[in-house]
């Protein structure tokens, strides 16, 4: 990127003072999200909840900085492919289950309960969950932004 | 049972919305309102009285916990509802674009 | 009771969201129908469907209002006012129809049929392991349903990218290749 295009980025976004509490709060709402999506099997939440804010902190940084900023951290192309590694993870997990015999066999070991790491299967198709609402949210707000953004 | 004609009365709220009004917007905010009460609907079917939230606490026995049948439904139904609305708000916006207007009558020309 | 007070706001919000004239106050007002939503799920004691209808809500008002944000809405004259409004009320009537007969085979509110879910309820968490039953319904007993609703939700992705896709590729630079 060259200078010119440095200026121009500065202008957009919203004032001095959204961008500094974007800056504060970004990180801890994608940190949050996290929580939610691992310890989905807990307490409420789950991947959809948990995708969900994860696509909402990515908003958040793309309203208040503008969107060139944004589509510097992420690219279409990245979410694209992370959507596709999302749906293909939930995807392989349901076919591991033909290890067991069944599909969507819960193959691994249960553990106790009450445990971060128990359950088998289902932290894991959590995450496949999370990623692929997350990311597939975020696509498509990212597509209406760059039609709002050709336009002009 | 007067909770259940409550969400009726919504439901036919979004159907007048959807049926009667010209404007795009207006009858994809029918249709959010059709969605909303039918996952309320849903969730009301499961609700016993007195009933517990469907978690699990340590060192206790619960018994008498709310169905998580509907809930599980609902709550997948909510996040297709997020991509169908996002679905209809694009293609209402391709056709501002083309044709200038939000209003259905206007439409008309259906090629091209 | 606070679910009665609860419907009766949605329903306001609702027939004020159908009927206001401009376009960014009723897409507010659907919003407040869906943060009331929010608290009647809370209320019915669902709290997964809570933070995700929250969520949910948030996004959906933020995708509305930049789509319909700096778009006037040209005065509609209504035309046909008569024939309209009464095809709609023909409408509305036959739902409320059977909706009629469907509300007497209902169980009654705070009564509901526990026969499929009773083995949930038991054996859910000795079965997956999960604490959370929701998690375990969607995700374990019947996960078929997730695999189907991550199909449609990669649909709509795909389907958006299509109907949003920008015209004339040979002007695109390759700055603009995002």
């Amino acid at each position: 990127m060259n200078i010119k295009n440095q200026d121009s980025y500065t202008e957009t976004g919203m004032t001095l003072i959204v961008k500094t509490v974007t800056r504060l709060t970004v990180g801890l709402i994608l940190v949050y999200g996290i929580y939610i999506v691992l310890h989905g099997h807990l307490s409420p939440g789950g991947g959809f909840a948990g995708g969900v804010i994860i696509a909402l902190s990515f908003v958040h940084l793309m309203l208040a900085f503008g969107r060139d900023i944004a589509l510097r951290k992420v690219s279409k192309n990245t979410v694209s492919i992370l959507e596709s590694i999302g749906a293909l993870m939930f995807l392989s997990i349901a076919i591991a289950g033909f290890l067991g015999g069944v599909f969507f066999l819960n193959i691994l070991d249960k553990g106790s309960p009450f445990r971060l790491f128990s359950a088998g299967t289902i932290p894991l198709s959590n995450i496949a969950i999370g990623l692929k609402v997350g990311v597939g949210l975020f696509a498509i707000f990212l597509t209406l932004v760059i039609l709002e953004g050709s336009k002009r | 049972m007067t909770l259940y004609i409550l969400c009726f009365i919504l439901f036919c709220v979004g159907l007048y919305g959807v049926l009667r009004k010209r404007n795009l917007v207006k009858i994809i905010i029918g249709l959010g309102i059709i969605e909303y009460s039918m996952n309320l609907f849903f969730v009301l079917l499961g609700y016993r009285l007195q009933g517990r939230a469907p978690i699990d606490a340590q060192h206790q026995d619960i018994l008498n916990m709310v169905d998580p049948l509907p809930q599980a439904v609902v709550l997948t139904s909510i996040v297709i509802g997020l991509g169908i609305t996002a679905l209809v708000i694009s293609i209402a916006i391709r056709i501002y674009e083309k044709y200038g207007t939000f209003d259905i009558t206007k439409i008309r020309r259906l090629k091209g | 009771m606070e679910l009665h007070i609860l419907l009766l706001f949605m329903i306001l919000a609702a027939i004020i969201a159908i009927e206001i004239k401009d376009l960014l106050s009723s897409v507010i007002a659907i919003g407040s129908a869906g943060f009331a939503l929010c608290l009647a799920f809370l209320i019915l004691k669902a709290p997964d469907l809570a933070i995700t209808q929250l969520v949910v809500e948030i996004l959906c008002l933020i995708i509305l209002i930049r789509a319909t944000i700096r778009k006037d809405l040209p005065l509609i004259i209504e035309g046909r006012w008569f024939f309209n409004t009464i095809s709609t009320l023909i409408f509305i009537a036959a739902f409320l129809l059977f909706a009629y007969y469907a509300l007497k085979e209902l169980p009654s509110f705070g009564h509901p049929m526990m026969s499929v879910v009773k083995k949930y309820l038991e054996e859910g968490t000795s079965k997956t392991g999960a604490v959370n039953l929701v998690t375990s319904v969607i995700l374990d007993f019947r996960a078929y349903d997730t695999l189907a609703e991550a199909t449609v939700l990669f649909t709509a992705v795909i389907g958006i990218m299509a109907v949003l896709r920008r015209k004339g590729r040979k002007e695109i630079s390759e700055k603009d290749e995002y």
